[in-house]
């Protein structure tokens, strides 16, 4: 074992005590930034997983209306608009709206976000398992990995949906066809379901109608031949089609309301907990050097070279930071996997990974003040002098 | 003035701290030299620069004027790096208060100099070992500092300034800590093995008393060489009469 390992882990297992206190320290540092890495990575993508996996490159909405699926309307007149374009592949109608599953068997109601789509055009989703939406009036629906995960149902089984029609409750029987990965919308599980299926079954207002008895949807998605030229596409179709604003999926999910801010400030929450680590390794660190100075200055007199006793210390750091790092990382996913799929927690690989190594760094970081208090201080000190 | 055989030579070395109106001469053109297996004792009071002349000897300081030669090498002329890594092989330290490291047992803190020197060998690991058998420390190789007594601790480093077997050992108060009894046994162990080693030792010491196990004693005064005492009988005179130590 070199010397700077040497002294780096004996000290450390001689002060067990203290080590542990300040690895359990970052441990629980790192339980917050992952777990709030984890709640912006479940809430982000309950609120875009669908628009994010969307079979298509860019969506219209209504103009004016920023952006928001919601309030936009877009009638299927200006598809054909929309699909004569040169460049555009192809088109869909996609509409969104809130419904509830119901069980027969006591439990409780789940609350879905019903996503209407056109069989097979850009929109639909693609399936795991089971078999894909045929047709457009088909009392069909294919559940997304959300839905799944949080209750029992399966492909094959016959699901009761619950809507408000007018002033009152309606139930419609669904056949599930098929399963899709997650494609949450609005932070609810999702039934994706054929789009005039979507358009009979949706909340309505008493003598709702559209326009000429023309189907409406929310938006509309598009596929483009070339899907490298989005940004010129959608300069194009907003320019050709009268009262339309096209946007990437990105734009297009950072615009929901209150999706920006919602990822803002966890990632405001996030680097504040970095920041508070770095201060909370460094003081301590720094006050651990100032405690031994005297020998430090003994090891210098005896021959101990700077860069041994830099690099011992910064080993000390990185040893007692990876460890709390690995504690708290470890625990977070333990618990992580305790809590029910309701909840939004969502410990991404690339989440995880990027929160782990800048973890792993705060320890350094944090340190490197002290790593320069120590390479300053003089062999004299030893003998009690100083210059 | 001695020759170039000597282990370690002072010549004309001063240290001046400060500049103008404000310097202050704290080692003023001292020259002298230590054989190899000769102990010598740096005594003065309190100011006389002999702490300041260890420091120098040891390359800690840089003189303001003169030179430091150990084993013929003029310390001056080594860089910053070079002089830590000298320092490291060919000399010795026993500091006052002893200065082992607290996290290692008695026997890692002695073959820390190993460790520092790159010779951590089998052969070095048992050496080390016989050391502190040696000095009567068998059933303490594996306890820490804290649960050493003084004289025990100071043994420790006494093994530690000698185990890499350098040119030079340097102690600084070793018995500053102790009481009459173990600071005799140190400083005589310490002595004997300085003497059976063939290394030079400069020992600094407040304790007169102590002196009656050196080979000379240089006396310095307001940074000054005021006195240097070579005969056995004028030494044991010394130490006999001197129920004191040095303000």
């Amino acid at each position: 074992m070199s010397l700077p390992l040497f002294l780096a882990v004996r000290e450390i297992w001689h002060n067990k005590g203290r080590f542990l206190l300040i690895s359990m320290v970052v441990a629980l540092i790192t339980t917050l930034v992952l777990f709030i890495a984890a709640l912006a990575e479940g809430l982000g993508n309950g609120n875009r997983e669908y628009i994010e996996n969307l079979s298509g490159e860019l969506i219209a909405f209504q103009a004016d209306v920023d952006l928001s699926a919601s309030a936009s309307r877009i009638g299927r007149s200006r598809l054909n608009e929309i699909r004569r374009i040169e460049g555009v592949a192809d088109v869909g109608q996609v509409g969104f709206a809130n419904a509830t599953i119901v069980f027969d068997d006591g439990e409780d109601p789940l609350d879905v976000s019903l996503i209407g789509v056109e069989p097979g055009q850009p929109g639909d989703v693609s399936i795991l398992r089971g078999k894909p939406l045929r047709g457009s009036r088909a009392n069909e629906v294919v559940i997304d990995a959300n839905v799944a995960a949080r209750s029992e149902i399966q492909v094959g089984d016959t699901i009761s949906i619950r809507t408000i029609q007018g002033a009152s409750e309606e139930f419609f029987q669904l056949y599930v066809v098929g399963l899709s990965s997650g494609q949450a919308y609005f932070l609810r599980p999702s039934l994706i379901v054929p789009f005039q299926t979507w358009d009979k079954i949706r909340p309505q207002g008493v003598n709702e109608r559209t326009d000429n008895g023309e189907l409406i949807s929310n938006i509309v998605a598009i596929k483009l031949i070339n899907p490298d030229q989005t940004v010129q596409m959608g300069r194009l179709i907003a320019e050709r089609v009268d009262n339309l604003e096209v946007a990437d999926r990105k734009t297009a999910y950072e615009a929901a309301p209150g999706y920006s801010a919602q990822q803002s400030t966890l990632d405001t929450q996030r680097y504040f907990s970095f920041f508070i680590g770095i201060l909370v390794l460094g003081g301590f660190f720094q006050i651990q050097t100032l405690q031994k100075v005297a020998q430090i200055g003994m090891l210098k007199a005896i021959g101990a070279s700077n860069w041994r006793i830099g690099l011992s210390a910064m080993l000390q750091i990185i040893l007692i930071n990876t460890l709390g790092v690995a504690i708290g990382a470890l625990g977070s996913l333990g618990l992580g996997a305790t809590f029910p799929p309701a909840v939004p927690i969502e410990f991404s690989r690339d989440a995880l990974t990027t929160a782990v190594i800048a973890l792993l760094l705060i320890g350094p970081a944090g340190g490197l003040v002290s790593i320069f208090y120590l390479l300053r201080i003089e062999p004299l000190t030893a003998l009690g002098l100083a210059q | 003035m001695r020759k170039e055989k000597d282990a370690l030579r002072a010549i004309d070395v001063t240290k001046i701290y400060g500049e103008g109106d404000m310097a202050v001469r704290a080692v003023d053109n001292v020259s002298f030299g230590v054989r190899s297996g000769e102990f010598i004792a740096l005594v003065g009071p309190s100011g006389s620069g002999k702490t300041t002349m260890l420091a120098m000897l040891a390359g800690l300081l840089t003189p303001t004027e003169g030179v430091v030669k150990i084993a013929g090498n003029n310390m001056n002329e080594l860089s910053e790096a070079k002089r830590t890594r000298f320092r490291g092989q060919r000399i010795g330290f026993a500091f006052q208060a002893s200065n082992l490291v607290p996290y290692l047992t008695a026997l890692e803190n002695v073959e820390l100099m190993l460790r520092i020197n790159d010779t951590y060998t089998r052969k070095n690991r048992v050496r080390a070992r016989e050391l502190l058998v040696r000095l009567g420390l068998e059933e303490r190789l594996k306890n820490y500092p804290e649960q050493l007594s003084g004289g025990q601790r100071q043994r420790v480093a006494i093994a530690r300034a000698l185990i890499h077997e350098p040119d030079v050992v340097l102690a600084d108060e070793p018995t500053a800590s102790l009481d009459t009894e173990r600071a005799n046994e140190v400083v005589a162990t310490f002595a004997e093995l300085i003497h059976e080693q063939g290394r030079a030792g400069i020992m600094v010491t407040h304790d007169l008393r102590m002196c009656k196990y050196v080979d000379r004693v240089v006396q310095m005064v307001d940074g000054q060489i005021t006195h240097i005492i070579s005969e056995p009988e004028e030494i044991e005179r010394m130490a006999a009469n001197s129920e004191f130590q040095m303000e």
